[in-house]
C-alpha cells in the first residue's frame, strides 16, 4: 500500500521558494504543451516562440519593458493589499478610474501648464481615482461587512461602464469623426518615451520607485507591521489597539491608488486618449494578481515577477501573430501558470512523505 | 501480518487490549516521542501526565492517526496495525476528543452529530441518528438538546457533543485531550460520571492532563511523560500527588507559594456601576463597583461565562461600556481606545490567547511587541526599530523561559504554554500600572503555572495592581489580597482573603447566596 502523508513545514529558506516557483512553473509549461498540442502547434516551438517575441529580441525587450510598468505598478499596490488578507481584485476599476481622472485634468490644464506641472498633477489626480474607487469596498467591507472580493471585482464593470458613458457621451471628441473616445491629450499632458520605443520612462521610474518603497513600508515601518498584524489575526489587531478602519483605508487607497498612476501611464503614455475600457488596459489589474503571488506579496520582487508576466503577454501577441493562434491562449497560459503556482504554495508549507509497505 | 481496517473491524469485535510498542517520532530533527511504550485494556482508564510540550498529545495524534510514528508499532489485541489517517483510526474503534473542539458553530447539535457519523444515510439522515442518540443518552445517563446550535452550548455541552460523535462512531477507547481544561467544576462531575459508566461498560479511556487533582481521581493507571520519555507510570491508589508532581517536572514541586504581606497603597482603579454588554445582546455586567490598590491582587472568581470576559474586555477597551465609568489614577479612561488605555497603563493577558494574544504567522520578535510598536523605544517616526525589538524578544525569551529554535521562528510553532510566558513577559515588562490577567495559567503545567504565580506576586510587590480573572479557586486563594465573586454580572461579595465568609465561595458562584 502506498501511504501519502503531508505534515506542516516550519521552516522554509529562500533557496526553496525558488526553486518551488521554477518546478510550479515548469510543471505548469508541461500542461500548457498539451493544449498547445490539442491546437495542432509544436508546444515546445510555441514555447521558445514565446521567450523569443518577449525576451529574445530587442523589439520584443522593450514592448516587454512597456508592459512590465502597469504591472509592477499595480502588483506592488496588491501585495500591500493580500498581506493584510484583503483580496482586492478591483485593480482593473481602479487603474480605469485613474485614467478617467488624469484624462480630465490633462484635458482641462493641458494647455495652460508646462509640462513640469501637469505630469505630476495627472499622476496625483490618478492616484486619487484610483484610491477613491480602492476605498469604496474597504468602507463596505468594514462598515457592513460586504466581501471585498465580490465589491471590488463588480466596482470593476461599474468603472468600465462609466468610462464607456463618458466616451460616448458628455467627453467625446470633437476630433474623432463621431467614434467614441476623448480628443488626443494635449502635448504638455503626454509622456515622453525612450525614443524607439513605448516605454515611458517616467511611470517606470515611478514603478520601480514605488516597488522599493512599499518594501520598506511592509517590513520596516509600524504601518506595515499594523497591516501584517490585521492580516494574520484581525482580533488581535483589535486587542493591540490597531485602528482597523484606518489600516484598512490606508492601504486601499494606496493599493488602488497605484493602480491609479498605472492607468495614467497607459492613457497619457500609449494611447494619449481615453478610448474603450478594453484597449485602455489589457487586463492587467487582473495579470498583476498573478504577478503580486509569483512575487511572494513582496513588492520589490515585482519587478522581476511583472517583468516575467509583461513577457508572456508579448510572447502571446507574438504566437497569435505567427502561429495564427487565439488570443484566448495568452489567457490560458497565465490562468495555468497562476493555478501551478497557487499550488506549488502547498508544497512550499507542506512536507509530503510517501511510504510504501507491503500488505 | 497486516489486515486492512475494515476487515480487522469484523474479525474483531472489541478493543480488549492496546498497546503502543517503541513508538518514536520527531519533527524537523528534535524529537517529540522517544521510545514510547504504553498499553490500555478494556474497562480501564489510563491517565497520560505531563507538563506541556511533554508529547502527549503528539502521541495520541499518532494513536488517532493524524501523524505517522518513525519507529515503533501500535498492536490492537496483539494484532499491529496501521492508522494512516483519522478513518482508519475510527474504523478500528478508536474516538478522540480533542482539546479544542472540532464543531460547526452555526449547525446544530444533530447536524453536528450527523457529519460525523460513518453510517449516516443520504435522504433524512436526524430521523434515523435522533433513536440512536437517544438510546445513547439514556445509556450514558446524560441530556442534550439536539436541536440547540453549537454556539449556543456551553464548553461542557459541545464536549458531550464530541464525545457522542466519537462513540456513534463506534469507539471501544476514547481519548481524551485536556478535557477538563474547559469545564466548569458542575461539568467536571458530571464528565467523570460519564466517564465511569463507560470503564462499567469495557471501554477504555486514556485521559490527558497535567492536573494531578483530577488524575487522581478519575484514573485507574497513570503515564507519565517527561521531554517525549516515559519517566514513569504507577496505580493511583498506591502512589500520591507528589511522587507524580516530582516525576512529571523531575523535581520537587512547591505547592504553596509564600505571598509575602504587603500593606496596599494608593488606589489605581476605580470602577463605578459599569454595564457592559455580552455577545449575544444581553446584558454581561449589571452595574458593578469596585476599586483596586497598588500592591494589590484582586481575583474575580466565578464559574465562566458570568460576566468574566465581558468586564476585562470593557475595562482594556475592547468592548463598549454602556453606562458607568472606569477611572485610573484620577483620569476617566471609559471607552478610549485599547491603545489609549494601554498608554495609561493597563496591560491586558487575554482569556483566548490564541485567538487575541497573537499574529501566528509572525515571527517571535513580531508578537513581543504587539501592543507596544507605537512606543518610542521600539519605533522612531513611522519606522519600526528592529534592533531594539530583537534585544527586547532575546530577553523576554531568557527571562520568561520561553523554549523556542529562535527568535526569527513563526510564533505559531510554539506550544501554547511558550505562547502564554511570552505574552505574560510582553504584559508585565512594560511595568504597568494595572494588569488584567484573565486565566493566566489555564492550560500550564505544573512548572510553568507555578513560574508565572511567581511573576505575578512579583509584579504585585514592585507596586503595581492585578486584576486576575481564575476559576481555578486554589490560585485565587494562593495568589489575592481580596476576592470579588461575580455571579450573573453582579458581585455576590467582595471579601479579603482572609474572610470567614468565604467557605460559601462556592454557593455564592452558585448565586444562592450573597452578601
Amino acid at each position: 500500500m502506498i501511504h501519502i502523508t503531508s505534515t506542516d513545514r516550519y521552516r522554509i529558506t529562500r533557496w526553496r521558494v525558488v526553486m518551488t516557483n521554477i518546478l510550479s512553473l515548469a510543471a505548469g509549461l508541461v500542461v500548457i504543451s498539451f493544449i498547445f498540442m490539442i491546437a495542432g502547434v509544436n508546444p515546445l516551438f510555441a514555447i521558445s516562440e514565446i521567450f523569443q517575441g518577449s525576451f529574445g529580441s530587442v523589439y520584443g525587450f522593450k514592448e516587454t519593458v512597456t508592459k512590465a510598468i502597469p504591472l509592477i505598478l499595480i502588483g506592488a499596490g496588491l501585495t500591500l493589499a493580500f498581506r493584510a488578507k484583503f483580496w482586492n481584485i478591483g485593480a482593473e476599476g481602479q487603474l480605469l478610474m485613474g485614467a478617467i481622472f488624469a484624462t480630465w485634468t490633462g484635458l482641462t490644464f493641458g494647455d495652460t501648464l508646462p509640462s513640469w506641472g501637469i505630469i505630476p498633477l495627472m499622476f496625483a489626480a490618478g492616484f486619487l481615482g484610483g484610491a477613491l474607487w480602492g476605498i469604496i469596498p474597504a468602507i463596505l467591507k468594514i462598515r457592513y461587512a460586504i466581501n471585498e472580493v465580490i465589491s471590488t471585482l463588480m466596482l470593476n464593470y461599474i468603472c468600465a461602464h462609466i468610462l464607456t458613458m463618458l466616451i460616448v457621451g458628455p467627453w467625446k471628441g470633437g476630433t474623432r469623426f463621431g467614434f467614441p473616445g476623448t480628443d488626443t491629450l494635449p502635448e504638455a499632458a503626454i509622456l515622453s518615451v525612450i525614443p524607439g520605443s513605448r516605454i515611458h520612462y517616467v511611470t517606470l521610474i515611478l514603478a520601480l520607485a514605488c516597488a522599493a518603497i512599499l518594501t520598506m513600508i511592509i517590513y520596516w515601518t509600524r504601518f506595515g507591521y499594523e497591516a501584517r498584524v490585521v492580516g494574520e489575526n484581525p482580533e488581535a489587531g483589535k486587542y493591540a489597539g490597531i485602528d482597523f478602519l484606518k489600516t484598512t483605508l490606508i492601504l486601499m487607497a494606496i493599493s488602488g491608488g497605484l493602480a491609479g498612476m498605472a492607468g495614467v501611464g497607459e492613457v497619457a503614455g500609449i494611447h494619449q486618449y481615453l478610448g474603450y475600457p478594453d484597449s485602455m488596459s489589457s487586463g492587467y489589474g487582473f495579470t498583476a494578481i498573478i504577478v503580486a503571488w509569483l512575487a511572494k506579496l513582496n513588492p520589490l520582487y515585482t519587478v522581476i515577477s511583472g517583468l516575467f508576466f509583461a513577457g508572456i503577454l508579448v510572447g502571446g501577441d507574438a504566437i497569435q501573430i505567427s502561429l495564427g493562434l487565439p488570443a484566448a491562449t495568452v489567457n490560458i497560459v497565465n490562468g495555468t501558470l497562476l493555478i501551478f503556482l497557487i499550488m506549488g504554495d502547498y508544497f512550499l508549507n507542506h512536507k509530503i512523505s510517501i511510504t510504501f509497505s507491503t500488505p | 501480518m497486516q489486515i486492512p481496517a475494515g476487515l480487522t473491524r469484523i474479525l474483531m469485535k472489541k478493543i480488549q487490549r492496546l498497546e503502543m510498542d517503541g513508538i518514536s517520532k520527531s519533527f524537523h530533527g528534535i524529537p517529540a516521542n522517544k521510545d514510547i511504550h504504553l498499553s490500555v485494556a478494556s474497562g480501564e482508564i489510563l491517565g497520560l501526565l505531563g507538563e506541556n510540550g511533554a508529547g502527549k498529545t503528539t502521541l495520541m495524534n499518532i494513536l488517532y492517526g493524524l501523524y505517522q510514528p518513525d519507529a515503533g508499532q501500535i498492536r490492537i489485541n496483539g494484532m499491529p496495525v496501521q492508522l494512516t489517517t483519522p478513518l482508519d483510526s475510527i474504523l478500528h474503534g478508536i474516538g478522540m476528543v480533542h482539546q479544542h473542539f472540532m464543531l460547526i458553530q452555526n449547525h446544530s447539535v444533530i447536524e453536528n452529530i450527523a457529519l460525523a457519523y460513518k453510517d449516516t444515510p443520504f435522504f433524512f439522515p436526524k430521523i434515523k441518528l435522533r433513536e440512536k442518540i437517544q438510546q445513547f443518552s439514556r445509556q450514558f445517563d446524560f441530556t442534550i438538546d439536539l436541536n440547540k446550535k453549537i454556539w449556543q452550548l456551553s464548553a461542557g455541552e459541545q464536549q458531550r457533543v464530541e464525545i457522542i460523535k466519537a462513540l456513534l462512531n463506534g469507539a471501544d477507547l476514547l481519548i481524551l485531550d485536556e478535557p477538563t481544561s474547559v469545564l466548569t467544576p458542575k461539568e467536571i462531575e458530571e464528565l467523570i460520571t460519564i466517564l465511569r459508566r463507560m470503564k462499567q461498560d469495557g471501554h477504555c479511556v486514556i485521559f490527558i492532563s497535567h492536573k494531578l487533582d483530577e488524575i487522581m481521581t478519575i484514573c485507574d493507571r497513570v503515564t507519565v511523560l517527561q521531554k517525549g520519555r516515559i519517566v514513569g507510570g504507577a496505580d493511583t491508589r498506591k502512589t500520591d500527588k507528589k511522587t507524580l508532581a516530582r516525576m512529571m517536572v523531575g523535581r520537587e514541586v512547591v505547592f504553596n507559594i509564600n505571598r509575602e504581606a504587603l500593606t496596599r497603597g494608593n488606589p489605581v482603579l476605580r470602577a463605578s456601576r459599569i454595564h457592559v454588554t455580552g455577545d449575544m445582546g444581553l446584558p454581561a455586567i449589571k452595574g458593578i463597583s469596585f476599586d483596586l490598590y497598588e500592591n494589590e491582587i484582586f481575583g474575580i472568581a466565578g464559574v465562566a461565562g458570568n460576566g468574566q470576559r465581558e468586564l476585562a474586555e470593557a475595562i482594556t477597551g475592547i468592548r463598549k461600556i454602556d453606562k458607568g465609568q472606569v477611572i485610573i489614577n484620577g483620569k476617566n479612561i471609559t471607552n478610549l481606545s485599547p491603545r489609549k488605555i494601554y498608554d495609561h497603563g493597563i496591560s491586558h493577558v487575554p482569556e483566548e490567547r490564541i485567538r487575541f494574544g497573537i499574529a501566528p504567522g509572525l515571527f517571535l520578535y513580531d508578537n513581543a511587541i504587539l501592543k507596544q510598536h507605537h512606543l518610542k523605544k521600539f519605533s522612531r517616526g513611522h519606522f519600526l526599530r528592529y534592533r531594539y525589538i530583537k534585544d527586547h524578544t532575546r530577553d523576554l525569551v531568557t527571562q520568561f523561559n520561553v523554549s523556542t529554535p529562535s527568535i526569527d521562528s513563526q510564533i505559531r510553532n510554539l506550544s501554547g504554554g511558550n505562547i502564554q510566558k511570552l505574552i505574560l513577559g510582553r504584559e508585565i515588562s512594560e511595568h504597568p500600572q494595572l494588569l488584567v490577567a484573565s486565566h493566566p495559567t489555564y492550560g500550564l503545567d505544573v512548572g510553568a503555572t507555578e513560574f508565572l504565580r511567581q511573576h505575578l506576586l512579583r509584579l504585585r510587590s514592585q507596586g503595581s495592581s492585578i486584576l486576575l480573572f481564575s476559576e481555578d479557586l486554589e490560585e485565587i486563594f494562593e495568589l489575592c489580597d481580596r476576592i470579588g465573586v461575580l455571579f450573573a454580572g453582579e458581585f455576590m461579595g467582595i471579601f479579603d482573603s482572609d474572610d470567614d465568609r468565604l467557605c460559601d465561595i462556592g454557593l455564592m458562584m452558585a448565586g444562592s447566596k450573597r452578601f
